[in-house]
C-alpha cells in the first residue's frame, strides 16, 4: 500500500509550504498510468490529515489518461493500459507518452 | 475557482474572493441557484509538486554518498519467496575474496534475512519495515548510515519481497534487479509491468524446478521486453548453480562499468 506513504507525502509537504493556514481544498494529479490507486490515496487521506491544518480539507483528484505513440505505425493514441498495443496497428512497440503524473496541483486555504 | 460551479483556469497563483465573486461576469452562463458558502476568504496557491521529488532528492543523495566511497548499490526486487536470500547468500560466498559485499536487508519484520546474510561474514543491516511494503530512500539513508559499506564494495539492497510498491521508490541504486522464479506464473511482468518497465536485469530463479512445473521461460521472457525491451535476462538456480557464472561477469562488467 504505497499509497499510504505518498498520503503522506501530500500531506506533510502541504503543511510545510501552508505553514499555519488551514487547507480547505488539495487538488492533486494521479496519472492512469502512475501506479497509485486514486481511491486508496481518498482513503487513507482522511486518517493522515487528522491532526493536521488538512483535516476536513476536500481532496480533489484528476486522473489524466495514458497518451502514447506506436513507434510502428505513428499513431497516437489513449491508453488505460500499462504495456498497451497500438489501437491501429496492435503492435506492442509503444512509447507512453503520458499518464504517469504524481503531482499536488493547487491548495486552496483559508 | 468558482465556489458555485467549480470553473477555474489552471495558470499561476489565483486569489479567490468570494465576497466578490459574484459581482463580476465569467465568460459564460449557468444558473447559480446554490448559496455562496459561508467560508472566510480562501485563496488557492499552485503547488506543482512532484509527489515523488522528496524521495528522488533523498535518493540523489544516496546515490552521491554511494559514489563519493565507489560503492555500487544494486536494488534486488521481487515477490516473497523468489530465492532472492539464497541468491544472496551464495554469491557472497562464491564471490569471496574477489568482490567485498554488503547487504541492505528489507522485510517488514525479523532478522531472519539479515542472520542468514550475516553467516557469511559479509557486513548486512537489516530495515524492518513495519506496516511499510517497500524501502524508501530515506530508509536506506539511515541504513547506509549503520552499514558504513567498506569504499569500493558491491552493496545489494534486498527490497521487501513485493512486485508493487517498490517500483516507484528509487533508493539510489546504479542498478535494479527483477527476480522472478519459475513457480510464479510467466506473466508476472504483464501483471507487475511498473517493476519490470525499470528493471536493468531480470533474472528467471529456480531453473532446476522446470521440470515439475508449467512455466515457459520464452514467454516470460517475451512479456518481460514487452514491459521493457532493453531488459537483460539471465537463467539461473541459485540453489544448483546453473546459470551464476553469468550473473557474477554481469556483476563484475557492470561494476566496472558504473565505477568508469
Amino acid at each position: 500500500m504505497h499509497e499510504l506513504s505518498i498520503t503522506q507525502t501530500v500531506v506533510t509537504t502541504v503543511t510545510q509550504r501552508m505553514q499555519d493556514a488551514r487547507v480547505c481544498r488539495i487538488r492533486l494529479e494521479v496519472g492512469r498510468l502512475s501506479g497509485l490507486v486514486p481511491d486508496a490515496v481518498r482513503f487513507c487521506f482522511e486518517m493522515v490529515a487528522a491532526g493536521t491544518t488538512c483535516e476536513g480539507a476536500a481532496l480533489e483528484i484528476d486522473e489524466p489518461p495514458g497518451r502514447a505513440v506506436c513507434r510502428t505505425c505513428g499513431a497516437a493514441f489513449e491508453t488505460g493500459e500499462v504495456l498497451p498495443l497500438c489501437d491501429d496497428c496492435g503492435s506492442a512497440d509503444v512509447e507512453v507518452q503520458g499518464g504517469r503524473e504524481l503531482r499536488i496541483r493547487e491548495v486552496e486555504v483559508v | 475557482m468558482c465556489a458555485t460551479c467549480g470553473c477555474s483556469d489552471d495558470a499561476g497563483v489565483r486569489v479567490t474572493d468570494l465576497s466578490e465573486e459574484h459581482r463580476h461576469g465569467h465568460g459564460h452562463g449557468h444558473p447559480h441557484r446554490a448559496p455562496v458558502r459561508a467560508e472566510p476568504d480562501t485563496r488557492t496557491v499552485a503547488l506543482e509538486v512532484d509527489l515523488l521529488a522528496k524521495n528522488d532528492d533523498l535518493a540523489g543523495r544516496n546515490r552521491r554518498w554511494l559514489a563519493d566511497r565507489g560503492v555500487i548499490a544494486l536494488n534486488l526486487m521481487s515477490s516473497p519467496g523468489s530465492g532472492k536470500t539464497t541468491l544472496l547468500t551464495r554469491t557472497i560466498r562464491d564471490l569471496g575474496d574477489e568482490v567485498r559485499c554488503a547487504v541492505l536487508e528489507g522485510d517488514q519484520e525479523t532478522l531472519i534475512d539479515a542472520q542468514r546474510i550475516g553467516a557469511t561474514g559479509a557486513r548486512v543491516v537489516q530495515i524492518n519495515t513495519g506496516a511499510g511494503c517497500h524501502l524508501d530512500a530515506d530508509m536506506v539513508a539511515e541504513g547506509l548510515h549503520a552499514l558504513a559499506p567498506e569504499p569500493g564494495s558491491l552493496l545489494f539492497v534486498e527490497n521487501v519481497g513485493n512486485l508493487v510498491c517498490p517500483a516507484l521508490f528509487d533508493l539510489g541504486e546504479a542498478g535494479r534487479v527483477v527476480i522472478m522464479s519459475v513457480t510464479e506464473g510467466a506473466d508476472k511482468p504483464l501483471k507487475y509491468p511498473h517493476m519490470f518497465r525499470t528493471a536493468d536485469l531480470m533474472l528467471v530463479n529456480k531453473v532446476d524446478l522446470l521440470p515439475y512445473v508449467d512455466f515457459d521461460v520464452a514467454d516470460c521472457v517475451s512479456y518481460a521486453r514487452r514491459a521493457n525491451p532493453a531488459v537483460e535476462v539471465l537463467e539461473i538456480s541459485a540453489t544448483r548453480g546453473d546459470g551464476l557464472d553469468a550473473w557474477y561477469d554481469w556483476l563484475r562488467h557492470h561494476r566496472g562499468r558504473l565505477r568508469d
